[in-house]
């Protein structure tokens, strides 16, 4: 627990809960974008450069954009009316705290909370890129026909509406 | 007498650090050493270019440019300066106050920071990261945000057309940007600028062994260099500018120093796509000859980069705007193809034993797809007399 840990998981867990509790939608995206930047400080804090690094480019400069733009798209961006907060709230934040609970106490008691910690092992690029054209080309290679697939679905769904309006 | 000129700022660094004592002082004290040589530099850059801009501009369109401050109007910038801090910053009254504020300051931080990983000159990279070009473009991915936050805070039509423009535009061009300079991590082996310049140090002949002399290279450097003046927001590509038609696009409520600031980033972006276009294909901070050797590192560094600079302001005065369609079919139809394209190219060329056979394989790889893709985009248009659908 040291201090820049402390301040960086303050300013993800206050970026988060603004992202779920402002009025103004864009406001919650641009706050989640904060929760997402503040994840990628955590993961460069334990000496994870790729996966931090990775985490800014595909969720801020990709995910956050594709959240703002279907936001704009769908609702325009007007905060709502009525309050933000559910009816039943109550329920849902006890039904939380249960699970929460329950998360806590079986990893408290789970074999991966008295394991010794592992020796510091420098993970680089390079032996990420090695591991995954190596030990790990078959899922690399899936998730990449998984979202070719995507891809593709994406530009049918548009050309189809093309052809409609014609 | 070179070696010490090379190395002057590197070593007045340490000399700086060394007067404080040692422990952790010392490393804070290196730490903003740098940072405040980058801004200082940079700022100054900026400074010095906005009036070669103009003057460059003013040169190509026959009329003087700026000549009233200081000698030949070199000072303009002094006093474009001065106006913009004492000009009345003006927030509409719909604009979404807090939004409207910090996106300036989102849009000029991520572009400062890529700067960071730029090796200036032999060791002189402020950080040395494993990593170092992925963090370029992933906190350089960051301003896109900042562009739409400009824009819809504003609560202008025109802003929020801009934004969208812009952020169409750079997500685009982000995908062959990255994928242009993919052909050099893969032959050097390493994501870091500094092992990227160091493997670009040697001379072949009378030829340095700079990626942009090989096949791949050449058309990786063009494909990046394009990417990243539509990365930038530059003409051809200055859509989300484009005074004729939204004004000034998602930055059209600020005045004052905010606006200044998105200049500054808009340089700084130029700044850092130049830099790293010298330092994956032009060698960074090597000289072109080895004679040439006796110039200091940091100076061949920046000549590059503010030759690019200089670039863009040529393109800025003769070319005209892109249209959307135009914009979008270039991104998808041709740069990514040949992006693609040129990675199969790089690997050829890493595969193949050096010689005669390497270069004609991997120059058919390049020029034949180049002539196909061109000639079959450009038989898909249907050219002829204008016609206007409304004006007539």
């Amino acid at each position: 627990m040291t201090l820049p840990f402390l301040i960086v998981a303050a300013l993800t867990i206050a970026a988060a809960v603004a992202a779920m509790t402002l009025r103004n939608l864009v406001h919650c995206s641009l706050a989640l974008v904060g929760a997402f930047v503040g994840l990628a400080a955590a993961y460069l804090q334990l000496d994870a450069q790729f996966v931090g690094f990775a985490q800014v480019l595909v969720y801020v400069g990709a995910v956050a954009i594709l959240i703002v733009f279907a936001v704009l798209l769908t609702r325009g961006g007007e905060a709502p009316a009525g309050t933000v907060f559910s009816s039943s709230w109550k329920w849902g934040a006890l039904v939380a705290a249960v699970v929460f609970g329950l998360l806590a106490w079986a990893i408290k008691n789970s074999f991966a909370s008295d394991r010794r910690p592992t020796p510091q092992v420098e993970a680089t690029v390079k032996q990420i890129g090695e591991a995954l054209m190596t030990k790990f080309v078959l899922p690399l290679e899936v998730i990449g026909l998984l979202l070719t697939a995507a891809l593709i679905g994406a530009v049918i769904i548009a050309m189809r509406d093309e052809a409609k309006s014609k | 007498m070179a070696e010490s000129l090379d190395q002057v700022f590197v070593n007045l660094k340490h000399w700086l650090v060394a007067l404080l004592p040692p422990g952790n002082l010392q490393s804070w004290a290196s730490l903003i050493i740098s940072v405040a040589a980058i801004l200082v530099v940079f700022a100054t850059l900026f400074a010095i270019t906005t009036v070669l801009e103009r003057k460059g501009l003013g040169r190509i369109q026959n009329r003087y440019g700026p000549n009233r401050v200081g000698p030949f109007g070199f000072l303009q910038f002094v006093a474009d300066g001065i106006k913009s801090l004492i000009k009345e910053d003006l927030v509409p009254r719909a604009a979404d106050k807090v939004v409207h504020f910090l996106a300036p300051i989102a849009m000029l931080v991520p572009l400062a920071l890529t700067l960071a990983v730029l090796p200036c000159g032999r060791n002189m990279a402020a950080l040395e990261l494993d990593a170092g070009l992925l963090y370029f473009f992933a906190v350089g991915a960051g301003a896109e945000l900042a562009v739409f936050m400009a824009g819809w805070s504003s609560r202008n039509k025109y802003s929020l057309f801009g934004a969208m423009r812009a952020i169409a535009q750079m997500v685009s061009y982000e995908v062959p940007l990255i994928l242009s300079a993919v052909t050099v991590i893969m032959l050097v082996g390493s994501l870091s600028p500094v092992k990227i310049v160091e493997a670009q140090q040697t001379y072949h002949g009378w030829l340095p062994d700079w990626f942009v002399f090989t096949p791949w290279g050449l058309a990786g450097f063009l494909l990046f260099i394009i990417a990243a003046t539509a990365e930038s927001n530059r003409s051809p590509f200055d859509l989300p500018e484009g005074e004729s038609e939204i004004i000034a696009g998602y930055f059209i409520e600020y005045s004052g120093f905010k606006f200044a600031i998105f200049f500054m980033a808009e340089y700084f972006g130029m700044f850092a796509a130049g830099g790293m276009a010298a330092t994956l294909f032009l060698g960074g901070y090597a000289a072109p000859a080895a004679w040439l050797g006796f110039i200091p590192s940091w100076a061949w560094f920046f000549a590059k980069m503010m030759g690019f600079i200089f670039f863009l302001i040529w393109l800025r005065g003769t070319l005209p705007r892109l249209r959307q369609d135009q914009l979008m079919n270039f991104a998808w139809k041709f740069m990514l193809p040949m992006a693609l394209i040129n990675i199969v190219a790089a690997a050829m060329w890493h595969f193949m034993p050096p010689g005669l056979p390497r270069w004609l394989v991997c120059s058919a790889f390049v020029v034949g797809p180049y002539l196909l893709l061109g000639r079959g985009l450009f038989g898909q248009q249907k050219l002829g007399k204008r016609v206007y659908r409304y004006a007539d």
